[in-house]
């Protein structure tokens, strides 16, 4: 199973990556979703990986770390909010701008002398 | 317990929820709030600053859960510091928002001007990592909104640059955090010492990764050279107010690299020893050179300046990587002085924007109120570049200093002195083309004047200047307070001790003491 979660951060991670470095914005905001997902699942492999166990204190001999599971929580709440900020101004952008490129254009308007 | 510790978050929080619901429509009554409220904030932060003066640590802890499960918020003589800091800044920054009529020109400047106040507040005043990473997050969330104020395709463009370098700052961050948890099974920064402090050598990579990832999450936070590519262009094309408030949130970075760096990973810690000798004093004294080369090359104001904040940044990591007390005690002074300074230039860079209608660092027609612009433009150049009388000098000097007792001094020395005239070159010419060439020109481009900024905006850039001065006037009280500082930085124990030892709820029957994950304070861990 460590060998699966593992992979499973490495390709997400990758992938987000590759994503990244295409400088369009669609895919940019795909290879930020992948990363916030490899983060994610790394969060919860990092209180240690144990198979149907609650993550609560009871009765159970065996639970699994709660903390990570707050901590998950949250950040996927704060990703998905950050995920539509990026979305609407990239949005905004291409309608601005009407192309989808992420870097700077070459001759800014300004510069010209 | 006293609650005056989370006024800072609160009163924020509070106010600009209501500035969005009830006063939407009014701008009068959106600027008599926010300013009232960040004079409020000013108070308190002074309060607290002066609570902390004498050395006393306190705590704050949030629905009475104790440390390390409980959230906790600690202010301490560098926490407080930070917070008047950005209280004061955000004072001016209002002022000038409000008399150049900046907030008028987008909806909701007032509230997420609040909500990044919120954020930067808690930034300082936090004492557990996750949540860092949370008003990380609140800091930012506004900063998007405040960086697109007011719109238009180049600053989407930007604004779309800026989401996603710091999306991914974000990102990083979470997996430093998650390195750091399965390393110590803890996120509060003073258990954090605790713990990592036991840890033998044997077990060191994972905290190792974690140190040198959060080195990087706060490096991108601060523009260190190579992580300082998203700056240039979102400090240029935000709005000239936002970009000054924005000269506070690089120190976020700086702030937390020294809080981490010197509780959690200390200098004579084994496993992460040499980090900041060996990468990040070069990567600061490249960032020095790197910005001071972009204030020469810069074709726009907007963009010199930007890229004088760099350099300062850079200069701030110098005195921080430094890593003796009166390498951090330079760096705090510094931090005063480049906020103020770097915030200055972005508000008179505005101005000058609004006189000529252009940033471009060429001749046009003498603008209205040339005269008292190019006087401001000379004091905060004078400021920024580190020549005599003003802080910019004594911080430099400070710096210096501080480095003799290093290895590199040579190159620091070389770096800081020859950087400054690069610099010094830079701000010549450009105040030069701005000012003294107008009158030359003979033809002017623009048949009608744009209107003078008001009389607020011209006193807030005076109120900073005013600070810059008074910076310079009580370098030796300030210099004295930044050096007890970072005494009390190179001596945790008191820390620590006030953070892990202060009961709670659910504490009573000796939890709370060493024994790792205690069974009652477990359910309640971090904030949802």
């Amino acid at each position: 199973m460590e060998l699966l979660v593992a992979s499973a951060i490495g390709i997400l991670t990758s992938a987000g990556l590759y994503l990244m470095l295409r400088l369009r914005t669609f895919p940019v905001i795909m290879g930020i979703s992948l990363l916030t997902y490899a983060v994610n699942v790394f969060l919860f492999a990092s209180g240690r990986l144990t198979v149907g166990a609650p993550p609560i204190l009871g009765d159970a001999d065996i639970y699994t770390d709660p903390l990570p599971q707050a901590l998950v929580l949250t950040a996927i709440v704060i990703s998905f909010g950050m995920t539509a900020v990026a979305v609407m101004m990239a949005l905004g952008s291409y309608l601005g701008a009407d192309d989808d490129r992420v870097n700077d254009p070459a001759n800014d308007p300004e510069d010209v002398t | 317990m006293s609650h005056w510790i989370i006024l800072p978050v609160i009163l924020p929080a509070i106010l600009a929820p209501f500035i969005v619901l009830a006063a939407r429509h009014h701008i009068g009554i959106q600027r008599t709030l926010a300013v009232a409220g960040v004079a409020a904030l000013i108070g308190i932060a002074a309060a607290l600053a002066w609570q902390a003066a004498d050395g006393t640590i306190t705590i704050y802890q949030l629905g009475d859960w104790a440390a390390p499960f409980g959230i906790v918020l600690v202010a301490d003589r560098l926490s407080t510091l930070m917070v008047l800091l950005t209280a004061t800044l955000g004072l001016f920054v209002l002022l000038y928002a409000i008399g150049s009529g900046w907030d008028e020109r987008g909806r909701h400047f007032h509230a997420l001007f609040q909500f990044q106040l919120m954020g930067l507040m808690g930034a300082f005043l936090t004492g557990d990592l996750f949540n860092l990473f949370v008003f990380f997050e609140v800091l930012l969330i506004a900063s998007y909104g405040l960086m697109i104020h007011s719109g238009g395709a180049v600053r989407l463009r930007a604004g779309v640059q800026y989401v996603l370098y710091n999306l991914l700052g974000s990102t990083l961050f979470l997996f430093a955090l998650g390195a750091l948890y399965a390393e110590t099974g803890t996120l509060n920064m003073a258990d954090l010492a605790v713990r990592i402090a036991q840890i033998d050598m044997g077990g060191t990579v994972g905290i190792r990764v974690a140190a040198v990832l959060l080195l990087l999450v706060f490096a991108v936070k601060a523009a260190v050279v190579p992580l300082h590519f998203w700056l240039p262009s979102s400090y240029a094309e935000a709005p000239g107010p936002v970009a000054a408030l924005f000269a506070i949130m690089t120190k976020v970075g700086a702030y937390a690299i020294i809080r981490v760096y010197t509780l959690i990973f200390p200098p004579d810690l084994a496993a992460t020893a040499g980090l900041y000798g060996l990468w990040l004093l070069p990567a600061a004294l490249i960032s020095v050179a790197i910005g001071m080369i972009g204030v020469l090359a810069a074709r726009r104001l907007d963009r010199l300046v930007a890229y004088a904040t760099i350099g300062s940044m850079g200069m701030v990591m110098v005195a921080i990587s430094l890593f003796t007390p009166e390498g951090i005690a330079a760096a705090l002074y510094y931090i005063l002085h480049s906020t103020l300074s770097a915030a200055t230039l972005f508000l008179i860079a505005d101005l000058v924007r609004t006189g000529r209608g252009s940033m471009a660092l060429r001749a046009t027609a003498p603008m209205s109120g040339a005269a008292l612009t190019a006087g401001m433009f000379f004091a905060a150049a004078i400021a920024m570049v580190g020549l005599p009388p003003l802080s910019g000098f004594v911080g430099k000097l400070l710096i210096l200093d501080a480095a003799v007792a290093s290895p590199l001094v040579v190159w620091i020395w070389a770096v800081v002195l020859g950087t400054s005239l690069i610099c010094l070159v830079g701000f010549s010419r450009a105040g030069s083309v701005l000012f003294w060439k107008a009158d030359a020109v003979q033809n002017p481009e623009v048949a009608v004047m744009p209107p003078a900024p008001s009389a607020l905006a011209y006193v807030a850039v005076g109120g900073l200047l005013a600070l810059m001065v008074a910076l310079t006037v009580f370098a030796g009280p300030v210099y004295r307070h930044s050096t007890a500082i970072a005494a009390q930085l190179f001596d945790p124990a008191p820390y620590i001790g006030v953070v892990l030892d202060t009961p709670g709820k659910l504490s009573g029957d000796g939890a709370g003491d060493d024994a790792g994950h205690a069974e009652a304070d477990k359910q309640e861990s971090e904030d949802h």
